[in-house]
């Protein structure tokens, strides 16, 4: 279908637990433009409890703004017929909580781990891991699956050929338990199974019965080889056919779009998985909202996901305070706070969850507790994208087989090309420079890194359009999408505040040569071309004690992509990076950090 | 643009409140269509599978689990006590023998051929709901619970700790900006739900507890305080499950705030009534606030529910985030443009007149409506 010329718009719809947001992409002579783009809330909820309407005000708003008719009463008029309609509807979906799995393997380390990435990957919340050496005993884990309610499991474990009986001890622990599904007590909850092939019969017996079971291939078939596609497939199938189809409105969604409804951040995976590929590098995506935050990741062309169900700004803003401590957060803050204040302005955002800060002081605060949302959000995922032991691996990109060490994390920020910030703080700071320094504070990148961000969240509708038609989909989102920020420089090493630490040459945007020392401890903010598609060489010299890449005093000779921000180069020091711990000297590094990079109309 | 405002909490003096109160699981509705109850009344009862116990009886026996339903000494679908014989096998003339016993009370429910695992099925549990609320049954779910319904006076919260409760309201405030201190409160506030102003303390909540109060109202409370009580940083805000001994409700956020007069003064003038209070929050999809009904003689008659309208010029407003937090006012315009913040975001904004301040500009999403 890619390319082909009767497409001429396109209308896509995210519906988000809060939000509906709809686009409207036109083509416009031989290239697919972002036209424009409405919003209103989701209505999943009482009193409408139908997504559809939802959907209609988005698209109404789309109407008015673009000024032309799309709906035809309550309907999506498909294909356009003059200057009335739109050739291709799509969706994707993340109301009502998204989707909530539970997954199960023999070893939480092993299949375990496995089925949680296939879940993950597939855009699911996962619930909890079980496996038979978890720690729990066997009612405990009856206890749990009966309380949880989710809407689907995944039963993994053992390879194919192994043994049986281990896999039919889950499978008979499921069965005694005889969970319900999370909506709706009228329907079975479907259970997807991926593990042994010789257990098949085994699990049927014990679940074919109360569940709505449905058989794939093993996700490990081989100790040494992970296949999770199909279990994804699965998933995406079950999530349409019972959870979707149970939560209010969808029916109905689902006959208005051209393709399946897909989880919001099964699409997003996918556009950052297409961008890798395309492009040849190592991305991280994330993005951060309300109640969750969701980091992507291809390294080495494997590609990972993770939510952090808890960690967000709005619904889960005090869970983030919970888990990071308010001494993290409070580090970030360029002015004395009182700790008592603190705690109950982040209590008030939680309970009051849509409410905007509307004071320098009050973005900043926000700011600094999105850094410590992102950083641990990061840390989850180190911890999950990981190799197997050892071995050859065949995962999420088809025919890709990549070797890896020791089950030893893949995000190896050395390697990291290109970071890519999504979600409302990020792609709605005020300043694009604050956005980059969020990002960088969070995620430490080294050497050198790419930053973008999404302009207005788009990436779940361009996902789903990639599936159908990847050229619109990819020159929407070079264009109006992906805004780049610039590139940031990261010498790795440490030495004493003030003492040399890298030297940077370019040629400035006006022509004239620029030439930068950086001092450690310091950062610096150099001008780049504003327009992404325009490369610019820079050589850095780093001290000795520094690396860039080529070793500790060696210089390198880069390419980097210009952007609206600029180049920032950090010499703040990595592995470790510190931060003062004298409240009045981290003050004043932070306050000096903001001057350079311009991060705030005024000293706060 | 999405209609970015908070349409605000509930505060009213007549409406028609409808609780449903819903079994878990399926089972037995105690009480019929029409009938009067009151805050303590069962209405629904059931029974909830009992735990389940795994015992691997393949290896305590020593058998193939193939042979293990042939070893069971009761069949299937029996009830065994706990520490009762439940398998065993005889060998050498039966001299040597091997035997599994009950881990707990229950039924034997099924034996795997492949695994050798019996499931003992623990008995049932049994679980019983109350009205919460004084008033008529409505509606019968069939096997499921019922709606209870009262014409009733209700107030919303913003947030709450604990669970449901009940007891009459008795006034510890004189004025909505004071505190709730030690000395105001009473041994008679035993059993009772007690209104404060403002704020109250960790320390003083806990007297109140020791006093046998059953809830406290209040506008404020601090969030240290809060994981004090807890002994726990609170992550999300999903309450109503805590068992401290009574149930905090506070009314307007954390920090010390002024509870909004007419909340103070609706509460002044129930002062005496009998009131439900739940302090179950929920700030997710799906919202739930916590709440206090001061259900009415069943024979007058309530008048129409007020609602709020949309954010019109004249709509009376509160502030729930900034400089003026809790302030109320009037909106004076409503400029359609984005306007830039001192954050330097840009939003839309309204122009109000807030009491004792005067004019100032706010985002909308910062304003919550009240009803007029």
């Amino acid at each position: 279908m890619s390319g082909t010329p009767e497409i001429r718009s396109i209308l896509a719809t995210d519906c988000g637990s809060t939000t509906t947001k709809a686009i409207l992409i036109e083509k416009d002579g031989d290239s697919y433009r972002l036209v424009t783009r409405g919003e209103a809330p989701t209505t999943v909820e009482a009193p409408f409890e139908d997504v559809t309407r939802g959907v209609l005000n988005a698209v109404r708003e789309v109407e008015e703004l673009r000024g032309r008719k799309i709906l035809d009463g309550e309907r999506i008029v498909t294909p356009q017929s003059g200057d009335a309609g739109v050739d291709l509807y799509l969706s994707t979906s993340s109301a009502g909580g998204g989707l909530q799995m539970m997954v199960s393997g023999l070893v939480l380390q092993m299949t375990g781990e496995s089925a949680q990435r296939a879940a993950l990957g597939a855009g699911a919340i996962v619930m909890d891991v079980m496996a038979l050496n978890d720690g729990r005993r066997p009612h405990q884990k009856i206890q749990r699956l009966r309380q949880l309610r989710p809407d689907m499991i995944l039963l993994s474990g053992g390879t194919d050929g192994g043994d049986v009986k281990r896999v039919a001890e889950m499978a008979e622990l499921l069965a005694a338990a005889n969970p319900k599904a999370r909506l709706g007590a009228g329907y079975e909850l479907p259970v997807v199974y991926a593990g042994n092939v010789e257990a098949r019969e085994i699990v049927t017996r014990s679940l074919g019965d109360k569940t709505a079971l449905l058989i794939v291939d093993n996700l490990r078939p081989k100790l040494e080889q992970e296949n999770l596609k199909p279990a994804r497939d699965a998933i995406h199938e079950l999530f349409m056919e019972h959870v979707m189809a149970h939560a209010p409105g969808y029916k109905k969604l689902m006959t208005w779009t051209a393709q399946p409804i897909m989880p919001t951040p099964g699409a997003v995976g996918l556009i950052i998985e297409k961008i890798a590929k395309r492009e040849g590098i190592s991305v991280v995506g994330v993005d951060i909202g309300g109640a969750t935050t969701d980091i992507f990741s291809v390294f080495q062309e494997i590609f990972n996901r993770t939510v952090s169900a808890n960690l967000g700004l709005s619904y889960s803003v005090s869970n983030v305070m919970a888990e990071a401590g308010l001494d993290n957060i409070l580090r970030w803050v360029s002015f004395p706070v009182d700790e008592v204040e603190l705690r109950n302005r982040i209590k008030n955002k939680m309970i009051r969850p849509t409410t905007i800060p509307d004071s320098l002081e009050e973005l900043a605060i926000e700011q600094a507790i999105a850094r410590e949302a992102l950083r641990l959000a990061f840390e989850q995922h180190k911890a999950l994208a990981v190799g197997l032991k050892g071995v050859q691996q065949a995962r999420t990109i088809s025919d890709t087989f990549a070797q890896d060490e020791s089950g030893s994390t893949l995000v190896n920020l050395a390697d990291l090309n290109l970071l890519v910030g999504s979600g409302g703080v990020l792609s709605h700071a005020p300043r694009r420079a604050q956005a980059a320094l969020m990002m960088i504070d969070a995620f430490l990148p080294e050497f050198v890194t790419e930053l973008a961000v999404d302009s207005i969240f788009m990436m779940p509708q361009l996902g789903v359009l990639a599936t159908v038609h990847e050229e619109a989909a990819t020159q929407v989102f070079d264009r109006d999408c992906l805004i780049r920020l610039g590139s940031v420089l990261a010498p790795v090493g440490n030495a004493r505040d003030g003492s040399p630490c890298v030297t940077v040459k370019l040629m400035g945007p006006n022509g004239h040569p620029i030439e930068s020392k950086v001092k450690a401890g310091d950062m610096a903010l150099l001008p780049l071309p504003a327009d992404g598609s325009t490369r610019v060489r820079v050589s850095v010299e780093p001290e000795r004690g520094y690396d860039m890449g080529a070793g500790k005093g060696k210089p390198v000779e880069l390419s980097v992509r210009g952007g609206v921000v600029g180049l920032i180069v950090d010499a703040r020091g990595r592995r470790p990076f510190e931060l003062p711990k004298d409240q009045n000297k981290r003050i004043e590094k932070l306050r000096a950090w903001n001057r350079a990079l311009d991060i705030y109309p005024r000293e706060i | 643009m999405a209609h970015a405002y908070t349409p605000g909490l509930r505060v009213t003096e007549r409406t028609t409140v409808r609780r449903e109160r819903r079994l878990p699981l399926k089972g037995e509705v105690l009480v019929q269509k029409g009938q009067r109850v009151n805050s303590e009344t069962v209405v629904a009862r059931t029974m909830l599978p009992g735990n389940v116990q795994t015992v691997n009886l393949a290896s305590a026996l020593g058998v193939e689990p193939a042979d293990v339903l042939s070893r069971l000494v009761k069949p299937l679908g029996s009830s065994v006590a706990a520490g009762e014989l439940i398998a065993q096998t005889k060998a050498l003339f039966g001299l040597m023998k091997s035997e599994a016993r009950a881990p707990a009370s229950g039924i034997l429910e099924s034996v795997s051929d492949v695994t050798g695992q019996l499931i003992l099925r623990e008995p049932p549990i049994p679980v019983e709901i109350d009205a919460y609320i004084e008033g008529v049954v409505a509606e019968v779910l069939e096997g499921e619970g019922v709606i209870v319904e009262t014409p009733a006076a209700f107030i919303q919260g913003i947030f709450g700790v604990g669970g449901e409760t009940h007891g009459p309201l008795i006034m510890a405030a004189e004025s909505p900006d004071d505190e709730l201190t030690v000395d105001r409160l009473s041994p008679s506030f035993a059993g009772k739900i007690v209104v404060g102003g403002a704020y109250v303390n960790h320390a003083v909540f806990k007297e109140a507890i020791r006093l046998g109060v059953r809830a406290i109202v209040v506008g404020g409370f601090d969030d240290r305080d809060l994981r004090d009580l807890l002994g726990y940083d609170l992550g999300v805000a999903i309450t109503g499950q805590e068992t401290f001994g009574a149930t905090l409700l506070l009314t307007e956020g954390f920090g010390r705030i002024r509870m909004a007069e007419r909340t103070f003064n609706l509460l002044k003038k129930l002062e005496g009534r009998e009131a439900a209070l739940s302090g179950a929050t929920q700030i997710r999809a799906g919202v739930m606030r916590p709440e206090i009904v001061v259900p009415f003689d069943q024979d007058a008659p309530a008048t129409a529910e007020t609602s709020v309208g949309g954010m019109d010029v004249g709509s009376l407003l509160r502030c729930i985030r900034g400089e003026h937090f809790g302030k109320i006012g009037r909106i004076t315009a409503l400029p359609a443009k984005l306007q830039e913040l001192g954050s330097e975001s840009h939003a839309r904004v309204l122009e109000a007149d807030l009491d004792g301040v005067g004019k100032v500009i706010l985002p909308r999403a910062n304003v919550e409506l009240i009803e007029a």
